[in-house]
């Protein structure tokens, strides 16, 4: 704990770099605006049992430039394509005809319901499956590999770009690096777009520290876990940090002035008393750590840029804040 | 057979000519070829162990190439020396090219044991490429029928999973009736449909018409998963000579052959990526990440101009025809002149990523061409993302690759100087990037990309740009100072270019109109000179007035005096006083006669447009300000007052000039004061007045600097002038009216 001066001055570079990041909009919001989790539409349009295959899921964040010349209308034709490729890739060397099932199924298909606003693409799902070679074809299908790309309440950038574009910006996967990398080469090959990791800055995970504290969720609530990494140790130290959802709550409703608005001092009050209350404990200095996870009953989400969804009512309001940052990445 | 056999004879000189190709002898000499070499190096670090693995390699060449008759493995130590020595370097590095012809021969003459054999054929593993006259050659050695039945098929097999890496393949597909006459080999034919699967292509119809004379064979022995492969192949380029029909789902049709290999060639071809980033085809399928950073998609690559295969707007069955005939468009992989450009231009398509005009001149002159918003946008999001993400000192765990760094930029820069245009992209990289910037790393590359920034009302590049590049600029060495002001005069040149060309353009154009207006634009521009001004006054003071900065400080003023007359730009800014009078007083003749230069540029542009002015009272938008002439008077007394009527102490009224009281002078103690800095006796002239004395009176040695006056005065100005004072020579003759020349009085007056 010696160094803890020299770590508060990295900490401080962190508040530095991430000039630019969204918060622009976040001062200052109506209680209508659906950057808040609880935003009405979102409930109504994400059904929770079609969207219940992307809860529980590690998901690792890519963003990604606008599409050129994608189109909804061709989804069959793309899933043909990308499966002559992904057989090319797999087997170089050897032959692939165009059109011809191999033993990985693509299936590409549309997302209507993930959306914020009218202005936003349809999500797209793209989905690879494996069949043993030795079974027959009405045999189950495996799900190896799936990604998708979203544009929740992306309105900056969709008004901005001309037709030929299509505005997906945030690319979620789950599955072998592999797959990624075959389907990402294809989609840059093809509609000239590049993709770049999505990692999340320990200041907006304790933003969504904040915002997830304050969501009401119906069931018996997980306890929220912080998880620190303190720097500069020959060793990687991690320090968990585990809050009863009540409490958080009862301290988040103390520091929130209007209900349905956060500004960033009241992200920082909320941090502080939570960083005073364990130094009170253990006499540890949480504000000279790096936050690096952050785990409550909406979502869970990892600095690396991971993040899983655990409520489905809340998945577009967490979608749109992640679309937020990946705009803010490829702008 | 006997045609086979005639096919080998026929074939040995070809042997003969690749032996002499691949030029084996000068890489046993040690003679090693280049580009071998850097794989080497890039290899290991230990060289020393490398070269006696090279040796050993060398020799084992040798023995093989010498080898007679059938050896015995087991009884011969030599050849298991040898064998091993080629194993393990074939596992590790790859054999070099030149290599693979002794081997293939020896492997495929059956001199040896097919044990042997074998080991050899297993060995092939290339360093980098495997040359074509090798496979040509080895292909005659099948055709001979020396080498065994499974020797045959495990070259066939080695040949398809090496197919990548042959050079060239032309001979090769020269050979394709060879490769089909082996269909018949009931053995071979899997192998063989598989090559000639690589091999076919659209022009090899003629085959196609052989393929059905010989299906009656092919239904004897059941449509097997391969020949179908082919026969689909053959469909799809033909299908009016096809007639039979395919079963329309299949597995998979070949065998996988590159088992032995498989392990050695993703080596190889990891180890060929990352030698050559730029001309390698986007390959990122099979690459393992090598660390945590080198994810899938973060290898720097500039793509290759490949077709757009995304055009779906068609219907299915014309869509078909787009795909694989390309009738309609010209293909960006045939586009190899720039005759070829100018006959397609009409229906040339853009590759299917914009990345890789960059490394294609041709595209670019396309580029230049077109105006559509989408191929800079394409442009734009791609470079953006790929400049961010390779940045060194941007993310923070990328600190490998900054070669690879550096010639991106460099890449970048030599597009945008083709283009004649700065990328916006680049524009907002280098404004995220420079706070960040240690200044030293790629630096020259940073600062040619500031010189491309293009030209906007952009209202905050103060901020952006100037503060950082003047907080590097006061805390480095006089040489990053000169670059800096270097870069800075390149990008005002630029700015005026695109001035230049957009006033021309003006009239039928609405780029210029559509965002900024003239008086921003006017307002950057004055911006730029004023910040060189004041970092020029600061770098002076701190570096105690070297030549060589006011070298490059006065270079930029060049530009920046001319800008009325050759850019068009109603803009005229003087230089500070803190540039000027270090000038003026400067101890070196290169410096003042540059000075004069700049002085009679600005004197010729503000007459020109005082002139403009008073003829065409309805145009005078843009009025040069009092001041401007005002400094341009102060100065030019300074001036003439120093170097000609020597009355600088008293004439000059600049706040910040040369005025000085006698009083104070006196007490200097120098005699002659007044006339301390006239073109005689100023300390950079001192030296031309000396040598001009010398020859005008070869026996006078007390340098009697007096003597230099009346007549002698002009001789003198001749005499500077001839020895390349141009500078002061157009500024005497434009700025100083001599009153009357015959009478050569040495007092002038001022003319502004």
């Amino acid at each position: 704990m010696e160094s803890v001066e020299g770590v508060a001055r990295t900490l401080l570079s962190f508040g530095r770099l991430s000039r630019g990041l969204p918060f622009g909009r976040a001062h200052g919001l109506s209680s209508r605006d659906p950057l808040l989790p609880l935003a009405p539409r979102s409930q109504e349009n994400a059904d929770p049992q079609r969207t219940a295959f992307l809860l529980r899921k590690q998901w690792t964040l890519y963003s990604v430039t606008p599409l050129y010349r994608f189109s909804n209308a061709h989804l069959r034709d793309y899933a043909r394509l990308l499966s002559a490729f992904i057989a090319a890739e797999k087997q170089k060397g050897l032959a692939v005809e165009v059109g011809v099932e191999l033993d990985i199924k693509v299936a590409v298909s549309s997302l209507p319901y993930l959306k914020g606003s009218d202005q936003d693409q349809a999500a797209i799902l793209v989905q690879l499956s494996s069949r043993s070679p030795a079974s027959p074809k009405n045999s189950e299908e495996k799900l190896i590999w799936s990604g998708w790309f979203c544009c929740v309440s992306g309105d900056d950038i969709s008004k901005n770009v001309p037709e030929d574009f299509t505005c997906l910006p945030l690319f979620l996967v789950n599955g072998a690096e592999c797959y990624t990398s075959i389907v990402g080469s294809w989609f840059q090959k093809t509609f000239d777009c590049s993709f770049r990791r999505l990692a999340i800055s320990p200041l907006i995970l304790s933003w969504m520290a904040a915002m997830w504290t304050g969501c009401k969720v119906d069931k018996t609530a997980s306890a929220i876990e912080l998880v620190f990494s303190v720097p500069c140790l020959p060793q990687p130290l991690d320090i968990s940090y585990a809050i009863h959802p009540e409490d958080a709550k009862a301290l988040w409703d103390t520091v929130q002035k209007t209900p349905g608005e956060i500004i960033q001092e009241e992200v920082d009050v909320f941090m502080d008393c939570l960083y005073s209350h364990f130094h009170r404990h253990f006499r540890i200095h949480l504000s000279a750590t790096k936050l690096v996870k952050v785990s409550t009953a909406i979502a869970s989400a990892h600095c690396d840029g991971i993040i899983k969804f655990l409520q489905s009512q809340y998945l577009t309001g967490v979608l749109m804040l992640l679309t937020e940052l990946a705009i803010s990445q490829i702008e | 057979m006997q045609r086979r056999q005639s096919f080998k004879t026929q074939k040995q000189p070809l042997q003969v000519h690749c032996k002499n190709q691949t030029d084996l002898s000068a890489w046993r000499k040690g003679g090693r070829i280049d580009p071998e070499k850097n794989v080497q190096s890039n290899q290991s670090p230990n060289n020393q162990k490398n070269d006696s693995k090279q040796g050993s390699l060398e020799q084992a060449l040798s023995y093989f190439e010498k080898v007679q008759d059938r050896v015995s493995l087991k009884k011969n130590s030599v050849l298991q020396k040898h064998l091993t020595t080629v194993e393990s370097i074939a596992l590790q590095s790859g054999l070099p090219p030149e290599a693979f012809d002794v081997l293939l021969n020896v492997a495929l003459s059956g001199k040896l044991a097919d044990t042997v054999n074998t080991r050899l054929l297993k060995s092939l593993l290339p360093a980098s490429v495997i040359p074509e006259t090798s496979v040509v050659s080895s292909v005659s050695w099948l055709c001979v029928s020396k080498c065994s039945g499974n020797i045959q098929l495990l070259f066939l097999r080695w040949l398809i999973a090496v197919f990548d890496f042959i050079d060239h393949k032309e001979q090769l597909h020269a050979l394709y009736g060879f490769f089909f006459s082996f269909l018949q080999d009931e053995k071979m034919c899997p192998y063989v449909c598989h090559l000639l699967y690589l091999l076919t292509r659209k022009e090899t119809g003629e085959y196609i018409q052989l393929y059905e004379t010989e299906y009656h064979f092919i239904s004897y022995s059941g449509m097997q998963s391969y020949l179908q492969a082919l026969l689909s192949l053959y469909k799809l380029y033909c299908p009016e000579l096809v007639t039979i029909t395919l079963p329309g789902k299949m597995k998979t049709y070949f065998k996988n052959s590159e088992g032995p290999w498989k392990a050695g060639i993703n080596t190889v071809r990891r180890r060929n990526q990352e030698n050559s980033p730029v001309f390698q085809p986007l390959f990122l399928g099979t690459a393992q990440p090598q660390s945590r950073k080198r994810k899938w998609n973060i290898q720097l690559i500039i793509p290759v101009s490949s077709t757009n295969t995304n055009n779906l707007e068609e219907d299915e069955k014309k869509y078909r025809v787009d795909l694989y005939s390309m009738s309609e468009s010209f293909r960006v992989e045939q586009l190899q002149t720039f005759s070829q450009l100018l006959q397609n231009i009409h229906h040339l398509e853009f590759p299917s990523q914009m990345g890789s005009v960059l490394t294609n001149p041709l595209l670019l002159h396309y580029m230049n061409c077109i105006k559509d918003e989408s191929i800079y946008l394409r442009l734009y999001y791609w470079m953006g993302q790929t400049l961010q993400e390779e940045c060194t000192w941007c993310s923070v765990d990328n600190n490998q690759g900054e070669e690879e760094f550096k010639d991106f930029l460099e890449t970048v820069y030599k597009t945008e100087c083709f283009l004649q245009e700065g990328f916006s992209s680049c524009e907002e990289f280098l404004y995220k990037s420079l706070p960040l910037w240690d200044g030293f790393c790629c630096r020259s590359q940073i600062l040619r990309l500031v010189s491309w920034i293009p030209l906007s009302s952009f209202s905050e590049i103060k901020s952006h740009l100037y503060d950082p590049l003047a907080q590097f600029f006061f805390t480095s060495s006089l040489y990053f100072k000169c670059s800096v002001l270097e870069c800075l005069k390149e990008l005002l040149q630029n700015w005026l270019n695109w001035h230049v060309i957009h006033l021309d353009s003006e009239s039928d154009s609405q780029v210029h109109s559509s965002n900024t207006t003239h008086s921003e634009l006017l307002n950057v521009v004055a911006e730029l000179i004023h910040f060189v001004g004041w970092i020029s006054t600061l770098a002076l003071r701190l570096e105690n007035n070297p030549t060589f900065l006011l070298y490059f400080i006065l270079d930029f003023y060049e530009t920046a005096c001319d800008m009325y007359l050759r850019y068009n730009l109603p803009l005229l800014i003087m230089p500070p006083a803190g540039v000027f009078y270090p000038a003026l007083l400067s101890m070196d003749s290169v410096s003042l006669n540059q000075l004069c230069y700049i002085m009679y540029r600005y004197r010729t542009n503000l007459v020109a447009a005082k002139e403009n002015e008073l003829s065409k009272k309805e145009t005078v938008q843009f009025r040069f300000s009092n001041q401007t002439y005002q400094e341009y008077n102060q100065y030019i007394t300074a001036m003439v007052g120093c170097l000609w009527t020597s009355s600088v102490f008293q004439k000059d009224i600049h706040p910040q000039g040369l005025r000085m009281d006698d009083e104070l002078l006196k007490k200097t103690a120098v005699q002659e004061f007044k006339n301390s800095f006239n073109i005689v006796y100023h300390p950079a002239m001192m030296g031309y007045a000396v040598l001009f004395l010398q020859q005008a009176w070869p026996d006078d040695t007390t340098f009697n600097f007096s003597l230099i006056k009346g007549k002698k005065w002009n001789w003198y100005l001749e005499y500077l002038y001839a020895h390349g004072l141009k500078g002061l020579k157009v500024f005497i003759e434009s700025s100083i009216n001599r009153v009357s020349q015959a009478s050569h009085r040495k007092a002038g007056n001022v003319q502004v």
